[in-house]
């Protein structure tokens, strides 16, 4: 196994992006952040800035406006990429899931890598969620143990 | 003769693949230090090559072609400053090196198409304008002491520089903190996760490339934490931990102040150059004329 394989699994550098959620799911991941449960431990480091990002944390569910937004900013994200969906909405909708604007999850418009159920997600059920994309990125760089 | 030129290779050489390692190790102690200072438990003391090799790994995303070329000349002439100074060359050509691979930088940032990365680059330029004055005059400072501006005339001479400039000492503690990029002049780009304009000059530079800024970044890192040490150059060692002791001050600073704004950050550094530089050469000249 690389250097290179070994790093990817030591170093992913987060987007978060909001579709449609209700909020309660953003102010979970970024408590993620915080000195209390501090994702930064494991290389994780929240970006403002697709090109720089390896995982997109996406809350909420998806409407008709941010669906050609969230895949505008997957597209932009460079390989190899990860995407986690946060919470129940962006899992399938949600309490959302049957107004007139939502099209559903978040896989309805790009592949989603692991779910993190909750409403709102814990930071850590984000943080379990994320440590499952690792697991799965290490395999697909085959660098699993 | 020819023994001289090959032990100066030598050493060119050695400085340039240690450099990294060095600076990557800082740039590491850099974010625990930080972590720690702000009540976290922060990421490995490795976490820096971690990124760099994974950054590395990352498909290419090329938004401009001339990009890539101004990002090679900001890490070709940040070595070529690095072995003027382990070299012991000329300081005031070192600081005109390190100019033009800011304005490379600064370059690299405008061949793009993207707004923020303007911004950034625009800010960049800023900066720039704020240390090169401060440089420029540390150069001259230490032509005032010593009648050179040969970097091996500072190291031969067995009083410290930091006795008579102990002025543009401050000063160019000031231009160090633009060009770790730190707070509160940390106005281009910062290293902390997230900041306004999405994230200034590096907006556009992505994967691979941004591998190559951050080995500069370690480079400039060495290189300007050596030019810190030359204010106490005999014994070298008494500088090495003078230009450590600045470092972890520079992380102190960065955690206790917001940034300011451009217009603030060319004030202050200029008054730091005029007062503190320009007085301090104009007594060096005045107590010799007096002798
Ligand atoms: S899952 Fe619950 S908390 Fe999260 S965005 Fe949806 S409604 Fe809000």
């Amino acid at each position: 196994m690389g250097i290179i394989q070994k790093s990817q699994i030591k170093s992913p550098w987060i987007l978060h992006f909001c579709n449609s959620s209700c909020n309660g799911c953003d102010i979970e991941v970024l408590a993620c952040l915080t000195p209390l449960y501090d994702v930064e431990r494991f290389g994780l480091v929240n970006m403002g800035n697709p090109k720089h990002a390896d995982v997109l944390v996406v809350t909420g569910p998806v409407n008709y406006r941010t669906a050609r937004v969230l895949k505008n900013l997957y597209n932009q994200i460079p390989d190899p990429k990860m995407v986690i969906a946060v919470g129940a909405c962006a899992s399938t909708g949600g309490v959302f899931h049957n107004c007139y604007n939502i099209l559903g999850g978040v896989d309805k418009v790009i592949p989603v890598d692991v779910y993190v159920p909750g409403c709102a997600a814990r930071p850590e059920a984000i943080i379990d969620g994320v440590v499952l994309a690792l697991q799965k990125l290490s395999k697909a760089v085959g660098v699993a143990k | 003769m020819s023994d001289q030129v090959l032990n100066q290779v030598l050493i060119a050489i050695i400085a340039v693949v240690v450099a990294p390692f060095i600076g990557g190790f800082l740039a590491g102690i850099d974010r625990k230090l930080t972590a720690r200072l702000q009540g976290r438990y922060g990421p490995p003391i490795l976490q820096p090559f971690y990124d760099f090799f994974k950054l590395l790994g990352k498909s290419k995303i090329a938004t401009s072609r001339t990009q890539f070329i101004w990002l090679i000349s900001y890490l070709v002439f940040m070595i070529a400053c690095l072995v003027f100074l382990v070299l012991q060359q000329d300081l005031l050509l070192l600081v005109f090196l390190l100019g033009f691979a800011g304005i490379s930088f600064v370059l690299a940032g405008f061949s793009t198409k993207s707004p923020y990365s303007h911004f950034g680059a625009n800010r960049e330029l800023l900066q720039i304008l704020s240390y090169e004055p401060i440089l420029l005059l540390f150069a001259l400072a230490v032509y005032a002491e010593n009648g050179s501006f040969m970097i091996s005339s500072i190291m031969e001479n067995s009083t410290p520089l930091l006795v008579s400039l102990w002025p543009v000492f401050i000063a160019v503690l000031v231009a160090l903190t633009i060009k770790m990029r730190k707070s509160p002049f940390d106005i281009s780009t910062s290293h902390h996760g997230h900041q306004e304009l999405v994230k200034g000059i590096m907006t556009e530079i992505s994967g691979p490339y941004y591998a190559l800024v951050t080995l500069t970044e370690w480079y400039e890192l060495v290189l300007v934490l050596g030019l810190i040490a030359l204010f106490w150059s005999n014994p070298l060692w008494v500088g090495i931990l003078i230009a450590l002791a600045a470092f972890i001050l520079e992380l102190l600073i960065d955690n206790i102040n917001a940034r300011v704004t451009g217009g603030l950050m060319v004030r202050i550094c200029w008054a730091a150059a005029l007062v503190l530089c320009v007085l301090n050469i104009l007594y060096i000249y005045f107590m010799r004329g007096v002798a």
